[in-house]
């Protein structure tokens, strides 16, 4: 029942003071959970503490193994879909030569994990995998001592195997759990001398399936909008008309002669909570509000504004062999996960805990404490797998709201935003424009680099190629729509630029865009990757025709390298499919080959999106393709024949692969459509342009 | 008839089904993605068809049979296409997944054997963000194939 779901006692993390005092428990692991350091940031109810800050170097902060056996791992991190609590339980797994099966992680519970920025960026895999592999190793060499000074025999002895401690001349084993019951972990610091390297790496290195797969195929899963705690009430909040109105006056007699309905009005905040969902629509359709809204931007004036809003970006680039000036557009888009935003506020006594989807439990914990004026000690945030972020989850608005509900009307509240709340009140990746100018010598060579982002933001922004004579810059805009992180950030959009813009200089130089490309990059693991995609798509082995077109890109972020070849079809009208796309892919060491070739292939179709058709119409104040009847994602028959390369660099430690990959596909279809057709698109979505023609 | 089970709700006829499944019958299994239609995450089978939960009335399936993810399995045992999902590891989130199963289901119903372009065709109204539509393909061949083999060896049997 859900009920129990919900019923996830706090750990002696929580329970433990803030000051960072110790208290033992039975049998197993101490959790040692906040130090001294950072107490006082905790206690301030701040919204947020500051990134970077020290994490536990204990152990038993991260791992605790019960009596019985049971390996609890503790991260705040959480899991949207990325496969991330399958990569760190092989993490932990490899450590302690276990199974997975008998590893469970407890993730993004600020009442039982360490403290944790966000599950963004591409962090997880290179940085809280390799701190759990330093606390699972030496949690292992300590068990190993352990048994070494219990049946007082040379540790060299000793083995690692099925979850004990052996010594194979003696025939003697101690399981984990005997082991763990007799250490004092108090002072175990994780060491790093102990981890081991991806050469060896037994669990991961391998394809292990979705960990909880078969709780998701069978609808056991409770995503956040899922859960249900007794007596709870569903609730809705009403909107402004547009961005930035004010509430002028809100009536809300009729709302509360429903039966079972009650209305809780804080500031501008008015929500209702219902016995159920239809009476809580019905209640907020009931309220007859005023509003004072003010006037703003439409789509159609967006670029203007945006060149209008930055400062002046100097003296464009001339040239003496081929030169080339351009200017390309990216339109704001919406994340669209398909579980919108979500929340259950429970009060008990003080003390809120609120189950919601978000990227950033710890920061939604301090969003909820200033927004409730309470201390960050009374609330806590737990956050169950959710139905997928993209980088749209990282705030907590959902998360108050639910809270107001529950504290107005005192009883635990749900609420789940709509489709058209998500489009609308969350935040989109920033639309931008991007100025390149360049050169490139009669060889071919690159002679200058003159690129100016407005707006977009500067993710992706630096060259890769080797140019000389460069100025590199990026320049903030105020956004007219609320905008945020997204998947890649504005690495899309500044790939779609520089890879759109070199293939236009290549073909100004009369060159294959490339041999283009390899003749200006030093870039060693670039180059591999690009050779890669470009032999298995058979590049220049086909020639373009007026219906098929070949196009390709490349890039490197965040330690990972992509490149990305695609096959378009161009039918009568302008009908375009990309048929085909080969990509290859690199970023270090490979955790797990079937997630990472998921997560290639995920930002490929994801990618398509905002490559072909994506984007958010809006006007006065107000999103007007709100809906999924109105703004389009990748369906099946957009989805192309996909084929990855994945390089395995067990020399180079694992970068994250959730972004980078993505941002290759729309700067290669529009390649594509070029070498069909001779026409240059220089706007994301490129369909409209395309189509315009 | 809720996955074998009388139900009976004292509810609004106009109500969606989905929200009486998810609210009343504790079956969170059918998905909220956008009550429009568009999305398919909250597709269940009534009489072996796949509809839209989120738009049909729960007054309009009274005496019928209806089949959520959490009555696809055979006890302990999965689905073909619940297996063959996790198999082909056919979902990142996983969100979409009890939708695109349901609606897979009723195609495999109506048509045993479906060409790549029928299963591709018969998802066209599914929504995956994760991207993961064609492993969902593969998954599906896969649940045919072994539901053939299946059919097969108990004819022989």
């Amino acid at each position: 029942m859900p009920e129990t779901v919900l019923g996830v006692p706090e750990t002696s993390a929580a329970r433990l003071d803030r000051r960072g005092f110790l208290k033992s428990i039975g049998g197993g692991l101490v959790v040692l959970f906040a130090l001294e350091s950072d107490a006082s940031a905790q206690e301030s109810g701040s919204a947020g503490r500051a990134a970077g800050q020290k994490l536990p170097e204990n152990v038993a902060a991260w791992l605790h193994i019960s009596p019985d056996g049971t390996i609890e791992v503790y991260t705040g991190k959480v899991e949207v879909g990325q496969n991330i609590r399958t990569s760190l339980t092989q993490a932990v797994a490899d450590e302690l030569r276990c199974s997975p099966t008998t590893v469970h992680l407890v993730m993004g519970d600020t009442a039982r994990t360490p403290w944790d920025m966000g599950t963004f960026g591409s962090r997880t895999t290179p940085t809280m995998a390799p701190e759990l592999r330093r606390m699972a190793a030496t949690a292992r060499e300590t068990m190993i001592e352990q048994a070494g000074k219990t049946w007082a025999v040379d540790r060299s002895r000793l083995k690692v195997e099925n979850n004990c401690v052996c010594d194979s001349s003696s025939n003697k084993k101690a399981s984990f759990g005997d082991l763990a019951a007799k250490i004092n972990w108090v002072n175990v610091i994780g060491k790093a001398d102990y981890v081991t390297p991806p050469t060896e790496w037994q669990v991961a290195g391998k394809s292990l399936p979705k960990i909880n797969a078969k709780d998701i195929v069978s609808g056991k899963h409770k995503f956040p909008s899922d859960l249900k705690v007794p007596g709870m009430l569903y609730g809705r909040v009403l909107r402004p008309p547009s961005f930035g109105a004010k509430l002028v006056s809100a009536d809300t007699t009729a709302a509360s002669k429903i039966p079972g309905v009650f209305v809780v009005r804080d500031g501008d905040f008015v929500g209702v909570a219902a016995t159920d969902e239809g009476k809580a629509q019905k209640a907020v359709l009931s309220i007859d509000a005023k509003w004072e809204t003010q006037p703003q931007i439409s789509a159609r004036e967006l670029f203007p504004y945006i060149k209008k809003g930055a400062e002046s970006t100097g003296p464009k680039t001339t040239g003496d062999g081929h030169a080339l000036s351009a200017t390309y557009t990216v339109a704001y888009i919406a994340h669209v996960p398909l579980e919108p935003r979500a929340a259950v506020a429970k009060f008990d006594d003080d003390k809120l805990t609120v189950w919601t989807g978000t990227q950033r439990p710890f920061g939604v914990r301090g969003e909820l404490a200033s927004a409730l004026g309470m201390g960050e000690d009374r609330v806590r945030v737990i956050m169950p797998d959710t139905g997928s972020g993209y980088g749209g989850k990282h705030n907590g608005e959902c998360a108050v709201e639910a809270a107001k509900l529950a504290k107005g009307t005192g009883k635990p509240v749900k609420l789940i935003w709509t489709r058209e709340e998500e489009f609308t009140w969350a935040y989109l990746r920033p639309a931008g424009v991007i100025d390149v100018s360049s050169s490139a010598n009669p060889d071919g060579a690159l002679k200058s680099w003159n690129y100016h982002n407005y707006m977009s933001g500067p993710s992706g922004l630096p060259t890769p190629y080797d140019v000389a004579e460069k100025n590199e810059q990026f320049h903030p805009v105020k956004s007219p729509l609320r905008e945020g992180s997204y998947r890649g950030l504005a690495s899309t959009a500044n790939h779609f630029a520089r890879e759109s813009h070199m293939d236009e200089l290549a073909a100004a130089a009369g060159v294959d865009p490339l041999a283009f490309r390899l003749k200006n990059l030093k870039n060693e693991r670039l180059t591999a990757v690009l050779k890669a995609a470009t032999d298995r798509f058979g590049w220049g082995k086909e020639k373009p025709t007026s219906t098929r077109g070949f196009g390709l890109a490349c890039g490197a972020e965040k330690g990972g390298y992509v490149a990305c070849c695609a096959e378009v079809s161009i039918g009568s009208g302008r009908q375009l499919r990309v048929e085909r796309v080969v990509s290859a892919w690199e970023c270090g060491a490979i955790v797990n080959p079937e997630h990472l070739k998921s997560q290639v292939e995920g930002a490929i179709v994801m990618g398509l999106g905002g490559a072909l058709f994506e984007a958010i119409d809006f006007a006065n104040g107000r999103i007007l393709n709100g809906r999924l009847s109105q703004y389009r994602v990748p369906r099946f028959s957009d989805v192309p024949q996909i084929d990855l390369v994945l390089i395995d660099r067990k020399d180079i430690p694992s970068a994250g692969a959730g972004e980078t990959p993505i941002v290759g596909i729309a700067p290669a279809i529009a390649n594509a459509i070029f070498g069909s057709t001779g026409l240059r698109i220089r706007s994301m979505p490129i369909l409209p342009a395309f189509r315009a023609m | 008839m809720v996955n074998g089970v009388r139900s009976r709700v004292n509810t609004d006829p106009e109500r969606p089904l989905l929200w009486v499944l998810r609210n009343e019958l504790d079956l969170t299994g059918a998905k909220y993605g956008c009550g429009e239609g568009q999305c398919g995450a909250c597709t269940v089978l009534i009489d072996g068809v796949a509809h839209r939960s989120c738009l049909t009335p729960v007054g309009s399936v009274t005496g019928k049979e209806i089949t959520t993810i959490e009555g696809l399995a055979d006890g302990e045992r999965l689905h073909p296409l619940q297996q063959a999902f996790v198999e082909c590891d056919a979902m990142q989130c996983g969100y979409c997944t009890p939708g695109m199963i349901m609606q897979s289901a009723g195609l495999l119903r109506r048509d045993p054997s479906p060409s790549e372009a029928e299963i591709r065709g018969e998802l066209e109204g599914n929504i995956c963000r994760c991207g993961t539509q064609n492993r969902i393909v593969s998954a599906v061949q896969k649940a045919a194939h072994t539901m053939g083999a299946m059919a097969k060896g108990e004819r022989h049997a």
